[in-house]
């Protein structure tokens, strides 16, 4: 088993004990099982969609199942405009997902409100829920939903596991 | 029949009210005076002229102009292969017409939509609230005077609008607890649900102002 | 609690009145949606249940509302052409197409375009209406359980996305037409890609088919499930296959054409029931004479696959389109005309024009109410899946809460074109 620690793993020399930090492997854990829950409101909907399927197989990546239950998912994808009226479902959604979730803004309707600047339009999914990773395109093509999905293993491999739960906490408490 | 002469039909029942039609890119549309009137072309132009789908209706804001509103009704027959429209307007101060949902049903929708883009009612109408924007957006958004980058309002309830049975039942977690444990519902009591989560964050907003953070004095060796 | 209750009961009003009659007052409230896997984007719908049975059933349409009408208020016909993409976004070349076809009405060049260029379009349109029944098959089947059709049908949108992205560079979102004809000319090798779809596409469909039409799960399922009789589906202003699905011989390619569909030779399926099961029949069969469109329309292309002869794509009209770059950047008036176009937009004539178009949904209807210039006064999109959608009330009563998927998998709609 391939391990995160920065210390050298010679079979030979130690033996067939893993010696490594928590956070290393609580998040090799994380992060190659993030179970996606598709917030698939519009058009970038049929790109993710695209990404499940045979030819840009999302659970190579860990990715197994998409959960449409935000309960047993882990990151939420927002693929496609967020309208006012559809902004307090995802909020509600995003709060029922249990920690630790990611989320990735997939497209320019979900980072800014793409090209759609108009009274009825969430100007970016990022004003009600706090986004990881943003990916840009008109929708993104398949191969860069899997880029932002690697990205996203990488912030997680990166993140010190025990103080996320209190930054996510000082989140709540300012929101 | 083509459509010219369903248009001639049209006029020579209803006289002075229908105006002569007019032809554009070969579509005939002919203008309706008085829009209290529409229910009864209507029934004529389904039951007599064999209109029996209606298209589209639409609606025009012809902002400085009176009358303001031009709403226009696009009819076709499906055995002959007619086309007609209708257009017919309404005053500001009225802004008011009779529905046209007993002649063909499709109308509910369309003029629904109608309500809620330019704030034209209905009259008869079964059912008249908003459809794309939320229940209780204060402004007509398709209106001239109404900015594209849209006005301030609150934001809409929750999706639902009304309580639903689920809403705080036993399988719901409380929003705002800081571990799995406290978010876990045990025995719930829907009624105090929200006094139950208003109680805890007033209490993690105490503990923070005594200690500086939210968690208490924290473990005995601070890192 | 019902005791004893005839689950052989097929018809579903006679359900409804039955139950009526016992249980006045336990109606239970439930919200299906918006974020449903179920609901083809984001549906709310409230329904009024008795025990299994619906008895209310009420859209809540609006969630993807984004304001394209008010948006083609301000913006020129050019730059109005990617919102269309937008609109149904599993078939976005029939509506560039749709728009193309209407905003050339208003100018009254819609029957004065080059035949390359009608060629070409025809087949955006029928490539893009094989790719919308597909994803809307797969995605009633895998609401009911089957998935592996929602995995084969991919397969096969994939090569339309590949042939999407060779013609406009965009496998999703093309914005292939313009006013006047299209963007660019079709690669040399679309023709053979295209041919090499087509053969391989029919068996596929045969695979798919052998996996559901004959079915006793599918059968069952779908099989006499919210009919819709000819004349509620004429007043309820349904069109496309849902129409076509109770019997009503009506579509637009036939009886209104455009482009050239009267010299090419297809059928037009049409159901005799009216319920679930004809209108996936009609699908499916749809699907089959495109493909038969498409190789006719590889066959009689204009020109050929390389255009040797050097066909117009686009109307010769500098007022319109945006000519050639070689004239732009040599001669006084093309360099007139691009800025013109660009910057102001085509001049099209004072007047209003409704063209409908017949998209795999239904017919897409373009209402452009124009007072001169480049920007339209009112531009109106008559949706079909808005219209389609309004019949749902009406079906669902009666229905059980597991029949709800497989009705509005059958009506197909999409959020996007619903809402606007």
């Amino acid at each position: 088993m391939r391990t995160e620690s920065e210390i050298g793993y010679n079979s030979k020399i130690e033996g067939d004990v893993v010696v490594t930090t928590v956070d290393a492997a609580l998040n090799w854990f994380r992060k190659n099982s993030v179970w996606p829950m598709p917030m698939g409101l519009a058009c970038c909907a049929i790109e993710l969609m695209a990404v499940g399927a045979s030819r840009f197989d999302i659970s190579r990546f860990g990715s197994e199942v998409m959960r449409f239950s935000p309960r047993q998912a882990d990151c939420m994808i927002v693929a496609g405009t967020v309208t006012y009226k559809m902004a307090l479902a995802t909020r509600r959604i995003w709060d029922q997902m249990p920690e630790p979730k990611w989320c990735i803004a997939m497209g320019a309707c979900a980072s800014t409100g793409g090209m759609y600047r108009s009274y009825a339009v969430l100007q970016g999914v990022d004003q009600i829920i706090p986004v990881d990773i943003y990916v840009s395109g008109c929708p993104p093509r398949p191969e860069a939903v899997l880029d932002a999905l690697m990205k996203l293993q990488d912030k997680i491999s990166k993140q010190p596991v025990i103080e996320k739960m209190t930054i996510t906490n000082l989140n709540k408490e300012a929101a | 029949m083509t459509s010219l002469e369903a248009a001639k039909k049209l006029k020579q029942r209803f006289g002075d009210l229908v105006s002569e039609p007019t032809e554009f890119r070969g579509e005939i549309s002919v203008t309706i005076g008085d829009a209290e009137q529409i229910v009864e072309v209507c029934t004529f132009a389904k039951q007599d002229l064999d209109f029996c789908y209606l298209v589209d209706i639409t609606s025009i804001d012809n902002y400085g102009d009176d009358p303001r509103w031009t709403i226009v009704y696009h009819l076709r027959g499906l055995r002959n292969g007619c086309e007609l429209r209708l257009k017919t307007s309404v005053s500001e101060e009225k802004s008011k017409l009779p529905s046209i949902l007993t002649v063909w049903a499709t109308a509910n929708w369309h003029e629904r939509e109608i309500y809620d883009m330019m704030g034209v009612h209905f009259r008869d109408h079964p059912d008249l609230r908003r459809i794309l924007m939320w229940e209780g957006y204060p402004y007509f958004p398709l209106r001239k005077d109404f900015p594209l980058a849209g006005k301030p309002s609150d934001l809409p309830g929750v999706a639902f609008t009304r309580l639903t049975p689920m809403e705080g039942g036993p399988f719901v977690t409380v929003a705002g607890g800081n571990s799995a444990m406290s978010r876990e519902p045990r025995i719930r009591i829907p009624e105090t649900d929200s006094i139950e989560t208003m109680a805890r964050l007033e209490r993690r907003k105490e503990i923070q102002e005594a200690h500086g953070h939210p968690k208490g004095p924290g473990p005995i060796e601070k890192k | 609690m019902p005791t004893v209750q005839d689950i052989e009961v097929k018809d579903s009003a006679a359900r409804h009145a039955q139950a009526a009659e016992q249980f006045q007052d336990e109606r239970m409230v439930l919200n299906m949606g918006p974020s449903h896997p179920a609901t083809h984007g984001v549906l709310r719908i409230v329904l009024e249940l008795d025990g299994e049975i619906i008895t209310k059933a009420d859209p809540d349409v609006g969630y993807l509302h984004r304001g394209d009408e008010k948006i083609a208020e301000n913006m020129t016909y050019t730059q109005f052409i990617p919102y269309t993409d937008r609109l149904d976004y599993l078939a976005p070349l029939a509506n560039n197409v749709a728009y193309a076809l209407a905003v050339e009405k208003l100018l009254g060049i819609h029957d004065k375009l080059p035949p390359r260029c009608q060629y070409i379009r025809v087949m955006c349109a029928e490539m893009a209406r094989i790719s919308a029944h597909l994803l809307g098959l797969g995605a009633f089947a895998m609401d009911m359980g089957a998935v592996t059709v929602f995995l084969l049908i991919f397969t096969e949108r994939e090569k339309v996305y590949n042939m999407a992205e060779a013609i406009s560079g965009a496998r999703l979102t093309t914005s292939y037409t313009r006013v006047g004809g299209v963007m660019r000319d079709i690669p040399p090798t679309l023709l053979d890609q295209c041919q090499k779809f087509c053969d391989e596409f029919i068996p596929a469909l045969n695979d798919i088919e052998t996996l559901l039409t004959r079915n006793r799960i599918w059968v069952d399922r779908v099989r006499n499930l919210a009919v819709i009789s000819k004349s509620d589906a004429i007043e309820y202003g349904l069109s496309g296959p849902n129409l076509r699905g109770s019997g009503v011989e009506w579509d637009l390619r036939k009886n209104q054409p455009y482009l050239c569909y009267k010299d090419l030779e297809f059928d037009i399926p049409v159901g005799s029931t009216g319920d679930c099961y004809d209108r996936y029949l009609v699908r499916m069969e749809e699907m089959r004479q495109s493909v038969r469109i498409l190789q006719q329309c590889i066959k009689k292309m204009p020109g050929g696959a390389e255009n040797k002869s050097k066909e117009p794509v686009n109307v010769d009209n500098g007022k319109v389109i945006l000519p050639p770059k070689q004239g732009v950047m040599t001669k006084m008036e093309e360099l007139i005309h691009q800025f013109m176009l660009v910057t102001e937009g085509m001049n099209c004539p004072p007047g209003e024009i409704y063209f409908g178009h017949e998209n795999p949904k239904g017919e897409l209807g373009f209402y452009i109410n124009s007072k001169g210039g480049g920007v339209p006064y009112r531009l109106k999109i008559r949706a079909p899946s808005f219209v389609n959608l309004s019949i749902v009330p009406k079906i669902f009563q009666g229905a059980m809460i597991s029949d709800t998927v497989a009705i509005l998998g059958s009506l197909d709609f999409v959020m996007g074109e619903c809402d606007r």
